[in-house]
Order: structure tokens, then C-alpha cells, then sequence
């Protein structure tokens, strides 16, 4: 996971995981366009996740697909309630997910990146969102499925959480589950969201607790050649 | 408190409970106060806040901000201040306007793709802010470089009571206006002094969050003003 | 109120509004559908057409779902095409029916990597007063499961059709319900002015055998660790009921 990879966009992350390459834009806060989409007490959170001709095994059209549409919408519907979107009313904050290569979970990829670059953005929000899917294959429940084992499996369920208040921003499910395996993958999806949520926190710091450490240190040994 | 002074902290992590007030940057749920930004920890007696690293600029009256000419509207220009509002500055709101004016007679005094130095006059949520250029210091910018500077490095980079920014302009012999919206504009006597002041702005925006800044940019100026 | 275990039509938390089900209005149609959800109307049609298999599942029949929020059903809908609603309408109900492997898919193979049946199933809602998903569907199953087609033979990959008409073999019976979260009550069957006010909404769709085979969480805010456990035991427990109501409607 990276932060600020992009220089025109306000924010940016881009994550690696598994052989899925996911970059996220945050152009925002800015002026509304068109005007009529302002609201009049908040920012209006838009959010576009589109999958690149050439991220799939076989090409894929760059028009959107009606999977990319609904996709757009749940993973906006995960970030909003982490955004305080009060702070900025009468603008849009816009939020672009590409996918250059997928693999089986590039939603929540997406949204683990997209909320990396809302906070590298300075966007406030309420929390970080953490987000990874579990499945079942062979009647086992297992964790992160690729696209194979999406695809031979019999289950997949994506769940996004706001590790901060611990709450649920999305969740999703097809397949076959029993209310017991619910329980089970559930229960997994959210310890593993909590650990993911550790890492972006490392990676929003990392950059500037480098430079902190760069330039203290050669402070340091300045100050102590100069009283030498 | 669960964290100290100057310390780096991500969005949602809690800072403290109790007694503490919400301030910068921090919002509050029950007892606790939460970091609302990727920043730095500071508290003011009771009061915690965060200083962010990274955001885009909002107004505030009395800014002093560097914008340019974008249009030209029925009795004014709109200004591009960087912030998510357009801004909007009134012919009534410069030297040497006289009654209405027309189209050309506005693009004369500013045509669209200038700079102007001007201050916030007016700001809410409801609506765009106003700027003035009437005033010591404010008005069309006709030379020097421009710098653009994170917003939220601007304090830091004028200092308390302006130390840091004096420091940089006795340092270098240059004039320097700075826009509270990040946009710098720099004019020495000489190139080298130009260059020593961008240095040093530059060295601000890296190590805005670190300690021993000012002496660095001490050292760093009386070694790049050397070679005059 | 809602503290009080009240909703503003009286109903109680977990109570699905009046459900009334027309079979077979349309008669053009294989198979449809008109679901009266309190005072939200969904028609359902389901049409079966001979078509092209996809490419990576050759020896399949085609299960597709559309489903338009017609401008006349509501003043918040606009005539185009299909915006992210009601995509998400559509393949919502899709999951269900999908992934409980409601239609035996294999059945409909003609030819393989040549001919296929395509069923076609259309969501067109008519009147939005909340829960569009449930009552979509509802109607889709009970569609799905009075749809008739034509008897046929398959001779050297192709069809021949024949006097008399078949009912399509559904093997299982998906049904959707979903809560909304508002405060901290989570209620079934939310109405449009509930859904107006609401925090969350969760879907989840059950079969027969009271296995999950879709969930589906919407909104713009969160449901806590709680609210989502609780909500599928909720639907869990409600869907049997639903879906006797259904194979009821379907029989007469």
C-alpha cells in the first residue's frame, strides 16, 4: 500500500494484493459541476470504480458495465459514513478507483485504497474504512479468495468496516452459506479488517515519520560536529 | 491522553478522554476525542487539536490570498483562489473604479489570467466568498515567482509572529507576499535570492512536522546567501 | 414511537406490509407477476427465448434480469437508461435466484456452444412506496414459478416445439427481506417514508432450506456488528412465511 503516488490528484493511494494493482484518486473538496448536484449543509461524495480494458484476462470494454455501476454505489455507500462531509458544503469530493489488473476482491482492495486517499487527501473523516471478502471453498471458509477460487467457490462475501466505531459500512454476499458459516466468515472478515486497518495507518504516517527521522538524525549529528 | 504533543496520528485514532476540549481537526463521540485528520498533535491548555499536513484551503476573513482572473462577470471578476468556492471580486472592491463599467473596461484592470493579491472580505457556508484589492499590498501582481505551498504548511512557514517568514526575508534580501491559500508569490534583487527563499519554502513544506526546522533553515540560507 | 415497538401504519417491527399477488395478467408473457407490497406495485414478466450461450459456460441456459424504475412509478424517477439503483435492483434479485440455483440452467441447453434458452426476466416497477427490493423479488419468484413455455423436443440441435405447454423446473425458492435501521430499531418491510428517514438498509435473500445465498447492505451510513447479526436471524426467520404466502398465491 502506497499514499500520494499521484501529484495532480488532492489524494491518491494505490494497493497491491494478490496480483490485483488498484490506484484511487480524491479530487476534492471542489466546486460543484454541474451546480445543481451542490448540497446546500454537506459535500456530495461521488465515487466512480471502472476496470481498465486490459486489467482482466481476456479485454475487457472500457464502457462501463452495469457490474461497475453497481459497484460505483456500494463503494461510495462504504465510504460516506467515514467522511464528514459537513465540513464542506456546496462542493463535491470525487473519488476514481481504476483497476489496472484484477483478481477476485478488487472492491474491497478499492476501499481499503479509496480510504487511504481521502485521509492523503486531508479529507476529515471519522475513521478509517478496512475492507476484504471471505468465501467458501470446498466447504471450508477461507479468506481473500482470488478469481479462481471465486469462480470454482461457493460462497463470497465482501465486508467493509469503520475499525473506530467498529461498524459496518458494506457487506455483500452470493453464494451458498449457512447461518452458521455466516457467522463464522463474518466474525473473520471483521478481525481481518482490524488488521488491515493497522497497516493503512502505518502507511499514512510512514512517509513523514521518514522524513521526521531523516532530518532530526542529520540535525543531530550537525549539532554535535558543530560543538566539536 | 493517549498521545503526546507533535505526535503524528491518523484519522479516527483517539487522542483523549475526559476533560479535554474538541478543537482542530478533532471531533468528539461521548467521553472521547478523535483525530478527524492525517496531522500532528497539538494542544492549547485544554484545547486538543490536530495540524493537519495535507488539505485544501477554506477561507477565512481577513486571509490574504493570491488568486487569479478566471472571468470576467457582470461587475467584477470570479478569482481562482484555490479553495472548492470561486471567488468573487467586486469593480467596487479596487482602486480607480468610478461608477459602472463595462466589459472592457473591467478586462483593463484585470484581464482574465492575472494575479492578484487581495483578502477575504466575506465567507459563510451559504455562499462564495468576497475578496477585496483595496487595501496596503494588495492589488495586480506584475512580477516575481510564484510558489504554491500546501495550504496547511502556510503557518509554519510564516511562524510565531511571523519569525520564520521574517527570518527567510532578512536571510535573503527577497520579498516575499504570502497567500493563506498556499500560493506564494516571491521577488528578490537577485536570481540567487529568488532561489534561496523557494529553497527555504520548499524545505518548510518537507519538514513542516519536524522539530529543529528553524535552526535547518538558518543554516541552510546563511550557506546559500554565502555564494553572493 | 419506533422505541415503543410502533411504526407510523401501526405495524409491528418485523411485520411485512399486506402482500397481494396477481399470477399470469400478462398473457403474453411465459410467465408474470403484479405485486401490490402495501402501496408499492412491482410487475414482473418473465419471457423465454432461444439465444447463444456465454462464452465460458457453453452448456448453460441464460438467466438475465432488467429491472427499470419507470418515471410514472415515482416523481424521483427520470426516463434513460438505468441509473445505479436500479442496477442494483436488478442484480440483487439476479444473486437470488442465481446463486440458489433457483433455475436448473443446465436444463435449458439446446446445443451446446451454439443454442440456449434465455430467460428473461423484467422488473418494471409501477408505483415506489419503499422496498423495491422485496417486492421485485417476490414477484419474481412467483413469475418465475406459474411461467409456462411451450413443450419441445430437441432434434439434432434444434428445437421442435410441440401442442401443449410446460411449467419451467424451479428447483428453489429465494425469497428477499430486507431491514432498515432506523435509530436504533431495525425494521422489515420498509415503507418509502421509512426509507426516507432511514440509517441503513440490509437484504438478505434465503431458500428453501434457510440458506443465505445473497446479501446486500445499502445506504449512507453504517449498521453495527450487532445490527447486521440480528438483521439475518430477522430475515431468517421471516422468509419461510413469505414464501408459503408465495407457493399459496402461485397454486390458485
Amino acid at each position: 500500500m502506497k499514499v500520494g503516488v499521484l501529484d495532480k490528484a488532492d489524494g491518491s493511494a494505490y494497493i497491491e494484493q494478490g496480483k490485483n494493482r488498484i490506484l484511487v484518486a480524491v479530487y476534492g473538496p471542489r466546486e460543484a459541476h454541474p451546480k445543481h448536484i451542490a448540497l446546500p449543509h454537506r459535500a456530495v461524495l461521488r465515487c466512480r470504480y471502472h476496470m481498465a480494458p486490459f486489467s482482466t484476462p481476456e479485454r475487457k470494454s472500457p464502457a462501463p458495465s452495469r457490474r461497475e455501476q453497481e459497484l460505483s454505489k456500494v463503494i461510495r455507500e462504504a465510504l460516506e459514513p467515514a467522511v464528514l462531509s459537513e465540513y464542506y458544503p456546496r462542493t463535491t469530493i470525487d473519488l476514481f478507483i481504476e483497476v489496472l489488473q484484477s483478481d477476485g476482491g478488487t472492491r474491497c482492495a478499492g476501499i481499503t485504497g479509496a480510504s487511504l486517499a481521502l485521509a492523503d487527501a486531508g479529507i476529515p473523516m471519522r475513521g478509517l474504512v478496512a475492507a476484504t471478502a471471505v468465501g467458501k471453498i470446498a466447504g471450508k471458509i477461507a479468506l481473500d479468495l482470488s478469481d479462481t477460487e471465486d469462480k470454482q467457490g461457493e460462497a463470497d462475501m465482501p465486508v467493509a468496516i469503520m475499525p473506530k466505531s467498529n461498524v459496518v459500512t458494506l457487506i455483500q454476499m452470493d453464494g451458498t452459506l449457512t447461518h452458521e458459516e455466516f457467522e463464522e466468515g463474518f466474525d473473520i472478515a471483521v478481525k481481518t479488517c482490524h488488521t488491515i486497518h493497522e497497516q493503512q495507518k502505518a502507511v499514512l504516517k510512514e512517509r513523514y515519520l521518514a522524513i521526521k527521522e531523516e532530518v532530526e538524525e542529520k540535525s543531530e549529528t550537525a549539532k554535535g560536529e558543530e560543538e566539536e | 491522553m493517549y498521545v503526546e504533543k507533535k505526535q503524528l496520528v491518523a484519522p479516527g485514532e483517539i487522542l483523549a478522554e475526559g476533560k479535554y476540549l474538541s478543537g482542530e481537526n478533532t471531533h468528539r463521540e461521548g467521553e472521547r476525542i478523535y483525530s478527524s485528520r492525517v496531522g500532528v498533535v497539538d494542544l492549547v491548555g485544554d484545547r486538543l487539536g490536530v495540524i493537519p499536513l495535507k488539505g485544501r484551503y477554506i477561507p477565512h476573513v481577513g486571509d490574504v490570498v493570491v488568486g487569479r482572473i478566471v472571468d470576467i462577470a457582470m461587475s467584477g471578476w470570479i478569482v481562482d483562489i484555490e479553495a472548492p468556492y470561486p471567488a468573487l471580486l467586486p469593480a467596487s472592491e479596487t482602486f480607480g473604479h468610478r461608477g459602472p463599467r463595462g466589459r472592457m473596461d473591467l478586462s483593463r484592470m484585470f484581464d482574465v489570467g492575472d494575479l492578484v493579491v487581495s483578502e477575504v472580505l466575506a465567507f459563510d457556508r451559504t455562499r462564495d466568498p468576497l475578496i477585496t484589492a483595496k487595501g496596503p499590498g494588495l492589488g495586480k501582481i506584475t512580477g516575481g515567482r510564484i510558489i504554491e505551498l500546501s495550504p496547511t504548511k502556510v503557518p509554519r512557514l510564516i511562524g510565531r509572529k511571523g519569525s520564520m517568514i521574517s527570518l527567510i526575508k532578512k536571510g535573503t534580501g527577497a520579498n516575499i507576499v504570502v497567500g493563506q491559500n498556499g500560493i506564494i508569490l516571491v521577488s528578490g534583487r537577485s536570481r540567487d535570492s529568488e532561489n534561496a527563499a523557494i529553497h527555504a519554502i520548499r524545505m518548510i513544506e518537507r519538514e513542516a512536522h519536524t522539530r529543529g526546522l528553524t535552526d535547518r533553515i538558518q543554516v541552510m540560507l546563511r550557506t546559500k546567501m554565502r555564494g553572493e | 414511537m419506533l422505541a415503543l415497538g410502533k411504526r407510523i401504519d401501526d405495524r409491528g417491527v418485523h411485520d411485512f406490509r399486506e402482500m397481494k399477488l396477481e399470477i399470469g395478467l400478462i398473457e403474453r408473457a411465459c410467465g408474470s407477476a403484479l405485486i401490490n407490497l402495501g402501496k408499492t406495485k412491482v410487475m414482473v414478466g418473465v419471457k423465454v427465448e432461444e439465444g447463444e450461450p456465454f462464452p465460458d459456460t457453453p452448456n448453460e441456459g441464460v438467466l438475465t434480469v432488467n429491472a427499470e424504475l419507470v418515471p410514472l412509478a415515482s416523481p424521483s424517477f427520470e426516463p434513460g437508461p438505468p441509473n445505479e439503483n436500479a442496477i442494483e435492483l436488478a442484480r440483487v434479485v439476479d444473486r437470488g435466484i442465481r446463486e440458489s440455483k433457483a433455475i436448473d440452467l443446465k436444463e435449458l441447453c439446446i446445443q451446446p456452444r451454439k443454442k440456449v434458452f434465455v430467460v428473461f426476466i423484467d422488473v418494471y416497477v409501477l408505483d415506489h412506496d419503499g422496498n423495491l427490493i422485496d417486492a421485485s423479488s417476490i414477484a419474481s419468484l412467483a413469475a418465475l414459478l406459474s411461467a409456462k413455455m411451450n413443450e419441445y423436443d430437441i432434434k439434432n440441435g434444434e428445437v421442435v416445439y410441440k401442442p401443449g405447454l410446460k411449467k419451467l423446473t424451479i428447483q428453489n425458492h429465494p425469497v428477499a427481506v430486507t431491514l432498515a435501521k432506523i435509530g436504533k430499531s431495525l425494521v422489515v418491510d420498509p415503507s418509502l417514508d421509512e426509507e426516507q428517514v432511514m440509517s441503513a438498509r440490509l437484504t438478505v435473500i434465503s431458500d428453501k432450506d434457510g440458506r443465505i445465498c445473497a446479501m446486500q447492505k445499502g445506504g449512507a451510513e453504517a449498521l453495527s456488528i450487532e445490527d447486521v447479526k440480528q438483521g439475518v436471524a430477522i430475515t431468517l426467520s421471516r422468509a419461510s412465511e413469505i414464501r408459503s404466502r408465495i407457493m399459496e398465491a402461485v397454486r390458485t
